[in-house]
């Protein structure tokens, strides 16, 4: 142990070390996340060189070189303006009616503002999660609205009620059996005594529903024959929901809702003055803009759902038939191309319609979306209902519910919950797609767009950009909107597996 | 003595009611009868009135017409086309320039798609967030508006071609689209092109050469020098031996437009341009959620072994994440596809354009063209998912295996 001090004490200060290199702050973070290697450094400065020849030129365009004042084409020249003119602002005011509107009548344009307010009063409380409520409100926008929305935008009243409508549909399909059944009967053979038949089954509809065709004609001969027929209905449907409901012992809560519902439909019909003719009637081809845009969009979104819904359903049932047809129906609207869908719609669907029956172009294009939208819907919901444990199913109907009851109240309100961020996804799809209808004539906001620059008052060389700056911004308003919204909703679906 | 177990009843009724109506028994047989019914009835009035409206606007139904002669021009044929050829050959025309401009959007969509989505997982601040705007911005513009907006306020507003702009005055870009220098074959041509497909044939072979002499005999084989030499090196000697492979016709401006050259139309430019980047971002999230969706592990595992960030990707992460990749992709070169029949909005004369546009307009027959369209792009649509299903069906196998 000799040779070794028997202790050692440091007699001066170690010193100290240098500052680890600092990783946090500004100059930290420029270190780590930007010039951390030389490939990073590289990369660093190709980033800011694109940013630089991009970002900048836009903002240049939109915001400081643009004219924001002017009356014509003369006040976006670089001449009047003095300097490099951007973006020809007075351009989107001029047109700014035709981009939301279309050829929608000037003194009728409340109207359609009237419409989008509605449309925002009722969805911003069913997107905000914590308002109460939903299912109310949820009945309000996808029932109650677009009739009201109809009747708004389009104008025109109504002469009959429910059954009225139930009378022509019935006895129009009498008519059409019995047709066929003669035109079979003709044929000889075998086919005649099957024809005969069929016309026997659509003569016994025609005498079923005798007393209500005749009910029809009574009520449409009167003075009021839309509110007797609406008094009609709504006994006749009230009555029926309280017998179904339990009668005398339970159905009152029933009864109270219908006739709730009616009285509903009632105030309206009476505001809407749709007893007395309704509003002037404006024809869907004067529509345009923003307005056909939105009207295609949630007319698509609100239709595609309930055929999405039977479609899924239809093909994880165990019936045979129902889901070959499901799945034959889902696969074909999947594969063709839109464009096709709405040709299909604009060109075949009209031959298919009996001749004295014609059909707004409008409608048939809505026909065709609210098909294809659906078919992709489907596929969405039937993702959910795979994601809904079978136990779900198996302990309702452990408890005796039937089929519509355990799918009603157990599986699809779980699904459906599910996949909401799918189905928003679809629906950003489904909004970004309505511009094809343009194709085909209609003049949506993209389609106003193109029709704008035909006009040569407003010809300059920043009118296309200026436009298509415009209506960019308006695509991608809604359409980030409800891509942050369906991000929000995924958030809030996961938040117990959040750590 | 043993007792046999005694068979269970046949229960011949309970097994056809299972048949026949699923779950739902007798019911669900009533509900099918009552279904196909419908369905019968709707379609004999579609039938009956589709017959009535025809022979009303006096159109012969059938499909004769596909063999009249259809009398238009189309602007970009591959196939020999005339206005005298029938509308057959229409159809033709118009599905290959189909699958070409399908197949070049699918080309640089899946090269744009990787490099944003790799971009987008980058550990650069600037480059993730660069490449995440890219992919908002484009995903939350409709494609058409995209491809409006290339052909109409971008290739619509370049010059002229007297002003064209030129790139070392062989390229001309103008507003009548883009012109290339076009190569007219020469004597070594031949030649020169077996040695180019001798070269990437051996290029191909090459990896295979070297991974099983790396198991062989342990040792590893750095590949690309010799394919480089080979892909570089026969055509080199092919051409120095027979002489040039080709020459390039340079075009040149006559009067108001060019001569010679090669000219590729603006709406193709266009509509691949816009197909390309559009379905890119799409391509992109697709690959940046396969990605993520390989363990964190992995990633760390190749760095500690000692591979760069670009050999982990690529050896060990790649492979993995192309399982769920793959399916997702396979739709989006089907969406891409499909959406190729935009060209109908810039008049590019694709199958749309030219069949359910143009004749459709010159004959009428409404229901057997949109028939066919429609079958056209079903057919491409169930052919590469049964292709998929396939693929997936076999990827199940080795991994169950």
């Amino acid at each position: 142990m000799t040779g070794l001090p028997a202790s050692f004490v440091r007699q001066d200060l170690v010193d100290s070390r240098p500052a680890p290199v600092k990783t946090t702050g500004f100059t930290g973070f420029v270190r780590t996340r930007l010039f951390n290697t030389p490939t990073n450094a590289i990369l660093t400065i190709v980033g800011a060189l694109l940013l630089w020849l991009t970002v900048v030129p836009t903002v240049k365009f939109l915001l400081i070189d643009a004219v924001w004042q002017g009356t014509s084409r003369t006040d976006c020249l670089a001449a009047a303006a003095g300097h490099e003119v951007g973006a020809c602002w007075p351009f989107v005011q001029a047109k700014f009616a035709q981009f939301v509107y279309g050829f929608y009548p000037e003194d009728e344009r409340w109207r359609v503002n009237l419409t989008f307010a509605l449309a925002a009063l009722l969805l911003l409380p069913l997107l905000i999660p914590r308002v109460p409520a939903k299912s109310l409100n949820a009945g309000l926008f996808f029932v109650a609205f677009p009739v009201v929305a109809f009747f708004l935008l389009h104008g025109g009243g109504l002469h009959g009620f429910a059954l009225s409508w139930t009378a022509d549909l019935l006895s129009g399909f009498s008519a059409s059996i019995s047709e066929a059944g003669s035109k079979l009967a003709a044929g000889g053979g075998v086919f005649s005594l099957l024809g005969s038949l069929i016309y026997g089954f659509g003569s016994a509809v025609w005498v079923l529903i005798w007393p209500l065709s005749w009910l029809r004609d009574a009520i449409q001969n009167a003075s009021r024959p839309l509110w007797i027929d609406f008094a009609i209905t709504a006994v006749v449907v009230s009555g029926l929901l309280f017998l179904l409901n339990g009668g005398f012992r339970n159905g009152w809560r029933a009864l109270v809702r219908s006739l709730a519902i009616f009285a509903g439909i009632a105030v309206v019909i009476f505001v809407m003055r749709l007893d007395r003719g309704g509003l002037p009637i404006v024809d869907s081809r004067m529509w345009g803009g923003l307005l056909v845009t939105l009207v295609v969009s949630v007319t698509g979104i609100v239709t595609s759902m309930p055929v999405g819904i039977a479609l899924a359903l239809g093909r994880r049932s165990t019936i045979p038939l129902i889901r070959i047809f499901s799945v034959l129906f889902i696969e074909f609207w999947r594969g063709v191309p839109l464009i096709t869908v709405l040709f299909f719609a604009t060109y075949m669907l009209p031959l298919f319609l009996p001749g004295n029956f014609t059909v707004d172009g409008l409608v048939r294009v809505l026909i065709g979306i609210a098909l294809f939208a659906g078919a992709y819907n489907a596929e969405v919901i039937r993702g959910g209902l795979q994601a809904i444990p079978r136990g779900q199913a198996e302990a309702a109907s452990a408890l005796g519910l039937s089929y519509w009851k355990i799918t009603g109240l157990v599986v699809m309100p779980q699904a459906l919950r599910h996949v909401i961020p799918g189905l928003v996804n679809s629906f950003i799809a489904l909004f970004k797609d309505t511009s094809l209808v343009s194709i085909v004539a209609l003049f949506d906001l993209l389609g106003s767009l193109r029709a704008s620059f035909a006009d040569p008052t407003w010809s300059t060389p920043t009118t296309l950009f200026t436009g298509f700056a415009f209506t960019g911004i308006v695509y991608f308003v809604f359409c980030f909107g409800m891509s942050r919204y369906s991000l929000f909703v995924e958030h809030r679906l996961n938040a117990h597996r959040r750590t | 003595m043993a007792i046999e177990a005694r068979s269970p009843p046949p229960q011949f009724v309970a097994k056809l009611r299972r048949l026949l109506g699923g779950r739902a028994g007798w019911g669900g047989l009533l509900l099918q009868v009552l279904f196909v019914a419908a369905l019968i009835w709707v379609a004999y009035e579609i039938v009956d009135n589709a017959r009535g409206n025809l022979a009303n606007q006096r159109i012969a139904s059938g499909f004769g017409f596909m063999s009249q002669t259809a009398g238009f021009g189309v602007s970009q044929a591959l196939i020999p086309y005339s206005e005298a050829d029938s509308y057959t050959r229409v159809f033709l025309v118009g599905l290959v320039n189909t699958l070409v401009v399908s197949f070049i959007g699918i080309i640089f969509a899946t090269i744009i798609g990787f490099m944003v989505a790799l971009g987008r997982l980058s550990p650069n601040w600037l480059l993730s967030k660069i490449s995440g705007g890219y992919v908002e911005l484009i995903r939350n513009l409709p494609l058409l508006f995209q491809i409006l907006f290339w052909y109409l306020a971008v290739l619509g507003t370049l010059p002229n071609p007297r002003q064209s702009v030129s790139v070392f005055d062989a390229f001309f870009l103008s507003n009548r689209g883009i012109v290339v220098p076009r190569p007219v074959g020469e004597a070594g041509l031949d030649a020169f092109l077996i040695a180019f497909v001798v070269a990437v044939a051996i290029a191909l072979a090459l990896p295979a050469y070297a991974r099983r002499r790396l198991f062989q005999t342990g040792k590893p084989m750095t590949v690309w020098p010799f394919a480089l030499s080979l892909l570089i090196g026969l055509p080199l000697i092919a051409t120095l031996i027979f002489g040039q492979p080709f020459s390039f016709e340079i075009p040149a401006l006559k009067g108001f437009n060019f001569a010679g050259g090669a000219r590729v139309a603006p709406e193709f430019v266009a509509l691949t341009l816009a197909l390309a980047t559009y379905t890119a971002a799409f391509i992109a999230e697709i690959v940046r959620a396969g990605i993520q969706s390989v363990h964190k592990g992995q990633m760390e595992a190749g760095a500690s072994l000692g591979l760069s960030r670009g050999s982990t990707l690529r050896l060990v992460v790649v492979p993995q994440a192309l399982r769920v990749i793959l399916p997702p992709l396979t739709n989006q070169y089907l969406n891409l596809t499909k959406n190729s029949s935009l060209a109908v909005a810039i008049g590019y004369p694709d199958l749309f354009s030219v069949f359910a546009g143009t004749t459709l307009s010159q004959t009428g027959q409404a229901i057997e063209i949109i028939a066919i369209t429609m079958s056209v792009y079903l057919l491409i649509s169930i052919v590469t998912s049964a292709l998929m299903s396939f693929y997936g069906w076999r990827l199940g196998r080795s991994l169950g295996s």
